[in-house]
């Protein structure tokens, strides 16, 4: 009687991932992108996501999944419940990152050869509008009320600001060398931008558009040059900044008032790109050189275990279970 | 009718002094001087310079320049000047009176002192062509930064690879050529760097003559594997030829089955067309729509000359060249490159540090530094002349 319930139990639990989040990782160098379950981290599924999958984010009703494929010079679609393809978005050549308007339309595209952000209607999946920006256009962020989306340019090396009816820039911030990512805080009052080369990241007024602080990475045993921000992602609550120091091999904890590193969590190798659970208690990390990705514990900073992927993990979205 | 015409001009004159202010932009001069010598051919007609050699890296970078300076509201402008040994100091002498301050030059090591020299405090030389270590020891300059790798930064930076691989018995052989005599002092300085034993040295003879017949293969078959024999016991081949005589046809025609390195088989470079780790795809596919050909390593040691200018007119906002020049050698620069690191000038040489790519062909086989090479306070000064070592005693003399 007892074992027959604990089995029935046990059902009922290989049942429930259909029903939980679930985390997409786009993998580089694997073409692929990996499909774990939000709550169990075990790989439940793996597809092909087209040629060099790098950028990767989800709708915000969690249902459709948007892959830059760079070097298909598209974005490919997909289902989070079936990984059925659907239409692809034009993209506009060589696509590495992009971002959703807060709506969920539209979409934000850097595209890295041709200097210019492509705005693609996700519905219509018309192009509405190109920008020209600085040389390498790569991180891309969005104000939360919508108003302004931000392309950071790797060679010409700002922040150029994005008026999101006009399409005008109306700001240039010049930050640090090879700016990676750019990514507001919750009420849109900052901004912060990663710089690879620079090591730092640049705080940024929202209004002002001037760099109020740099924060800057020092660890022990680790040469400075190694110290390279990439990812960055910042808690609802804005107490904790998390940066992802490439070669250094893990990721920085900062105090979001103080701007003072708090902790440096050792992940894999070269990690690259973060993202929340979608309830914000885990961070996940890809970590590139060694095809894995980190599950870190948002409120004790600990790094809980890592999940092999496939070959060159390199973005990563979570979503919620529907 | 005429005071009506001067009016009008007077009434435009007006409206471009108003129009003026508004602009504002600042523009910045520079010039990219080349100076062919003639020579024979190369042994490969994969490597025969492109007309465009030095200048397409220039025409990149000043676009690069040009897209950031669309926000900064500056300009980038840049002579390509096309010189032969007899008029190159009469082309530096006019780019020097009409006021051009920043100068690339690709030449030889003889010919790139003598245009420094020339050019004095009036202008910041960038040599992106010449690797001789002389450069950058005793014939070093207070105005002339190096954007071109040493030969010692080339060699350690295959040393490191060849000790890395565990390689350390080397048969070097050398050119007859003074660049290639120096070249291979600076591998048997490598060698005794990093614990590498040269087991056997000798002297490839250029009986001239041209460097390509039909069907030349044949007597290289012969002749190769000959030259090589009787070799004491080695690891590996390393070769000197600065001057691009004979060590494209060592791989596969050595006496003994080694692999080749150096100035053929793996060879240390600053850039090569297969490298797209650290974003360099992008700038390959920039560089090869802009000019329709792969890259060559002096079109990239020319775009990092002009990019260190853009990044110095970014970063200070300053047309005044004294403000321009200490940035670019001062503790705040960086470049980035699309090598995995920022690069800045060492201040007791002016060259640029940069990792070396090690490649053969079709792909990046490594890059160096390799890890476990370590240095006090860069890595990137494991390649290369370091500061206890140097020969040069003129950096300091701009600023005193």
């Amino acid at each position: 009687m007892t074992r027959f319930t604990a089995a029935l139990a046990c059902a009922a639990l290989t049942a429930s991932p259909a029903l939980a989040d679930k985390i997409f990782v786009s993998n580089e160098k694997g073409n692929t992108i990996t499909v774990l379950d939000g709550t169990s981290f075990e790989v439940i599924h793996t597809f092909n996501g087209g040629q060099r999958p790098r950028g990767i984010t989800a709708s915000p009703d969690g249902k459709i999944l948007y892959v830059c494929a760079s070097d298909d010079d598209l974005v490919r679609v997909f289902d989070t419940e079936t990984y059925e393809e659907l239409p692809s978005l034009p993209s506009g050549p060589d696509p590495e990152l992009f971002v959703l308007h807060p709506s969920g339309n539209p979409l934000y595209i850097a595209n890295e050869d041709d200097n210019i952000v492509t705005v693609v209607d996700v519905e219509t999946r018309q192009v509405l509008a190109e920008v020209p920006v600085g040389v390498e256009p790569e991180g891309m962020g969005v104000h939360p009320d919508g108003s302004i989306v931000v392309n950071t340019s790797e060679t010409t090396n700002m922040a150029h600001m994005i008026d999101t009816t006009t399409y005008e820039i109306v700001a240039n911030v010049l930050v640090d060398s090879r700016p990676r990512f750019a990514q507001y805080d919750s009420d849109g009052s900052h901004l912060f931008v990663t710089a690879e080369i620079g090591g730092t990241v640049s705080v940024i007024d929202a209004a002002s558009y001037e760099v109020t602080h740099k924060i800057t990475f020092e660890v022990p045993g680790v040469v400075p040059e190694a110290l390279q921000p990439v990812g960055l992602r910042i808690t609802a609550d804005d107490s904790k900044i998390f940066v992802a120091l490439g070669p250094a091999n893990r990721v920085a904890v900062v105090n979001g008032e103080t701007y003072e590193v708090e902790d440096y969590l050792l992940v894999g190798q070269r990690v690259w790109q973060l993202a929340f659970s979608p309830d914000g208690k885990y961070l996940y990390t890809t970590n590139g050189n060694s095809n894995d990705i980190s599950i870190i514990d948002v409120a004790s900073n600990e790094v809980l275990k890592s999940v092999q992927v496939g070959q060159q993990p390199w973005g990563v979205v979570a979503t919620k279970s529907n | 009718m005429g005071k009506t015409g001067l009016r009008l001009a007077g009434a435009l004159l007006a409206c471009a002094a108003l129009s003026a202010p508004a602009q504002a932009q600042t523009e910045y001069r520079a010039a990219v001087l080349r100076v062919d010598t003639p020579g024979p051919l190369p042994i490969s007609r994969l490597d025969l310079p492109p007309e465009d050699l030095g200048f397409a890296g220039g025409a990149l970078g000043t676009a690069d320049n040009a897209t950031t300076g669309s926000f900064m509201k500056q300009t980038f402008v840049t002579e390509d000047v096309l010189a032969t040994p007899e008029t190159a100091e009469a082309e530096m002498q006019r780019l020097l009176d009409g006021g051009t301050r920043f100068i690339v030059v690709l030449a030889d090591e003889a010919m790139t002192v003598r245009l420094a020299d020339l050019a004095g405090d009036r202008a910041l030389l960038f040599n992106a062509g010449a690797s001789g270590d002389v450069l950058r020891n005793a014939d070093c300059r207070a105005n002339l930064l190096h954007t071109a790798p040493s030969d010692a930064m080339l060699a350690d930076a295959l040393a490191q690879f060849l000790i890395w691989k565990r390689w350390d018995e080397w048969f070097l052989i050398e050119g007859i050529h003074p660049e290639d005599t120096a070249l291979a002092g600076a591998y048997r300085r490598a060698a005794t760097k990093f614990g590498a034993k040269i087991v056997e040295e000798r002297v490839f003879e250029d009986t001239g003559g041209a460097r390509r017949t039909d069907s030349g293969h044949v007597q290289v078959q012969a002749q190769m594997p000959v030259f090589t024999q009787r070799a004491a016991e080695h690891d590996v081949v390393v070769a000197a030829d600065h001057a691009g005589v004979f060590a494209a046809w060592l791989p596969f025609h050595t006496w003994e089955p080694r692999p080749v390195a150096g100035s053929g088989g793996l060879m240390p470079v600053s850039w090569h067309p297969a490298h797209e780790a650290w974003g360099a795809m992008q700038w390959q596919t920039r560089f090869e729509k802009q000019n329709n050909r792969p890259a060559r390593p002096e079109d990239f040691q020319v775009w990092m000359a002009l990019r260190s200018l853009g990044e110095a007119a970014t970063r200070t906002t300053s047309d005044d060249f004294d403000t321009l020049v200490g940035f670019i050698t001062g503790d705040s620069f960086d470049l980035a490159a699309f090598k995995g690191q920022k690069l800045t000038y060492r201040d007791w040489d002016g060259q640029l540090r940069q990792p070396v790519l090690l490649s053969m062909g079709p792909v990046t086989v490594s890059v160096s530094p390799q890890d476990g090479f370590l240095h006090q306070v860069s890595q990137l000064d494991t390649l290369g002349t370091d500061r206890a070592e140097t020969g040069c005693t003129r950096m300091t003399a701009r600023e005193d």
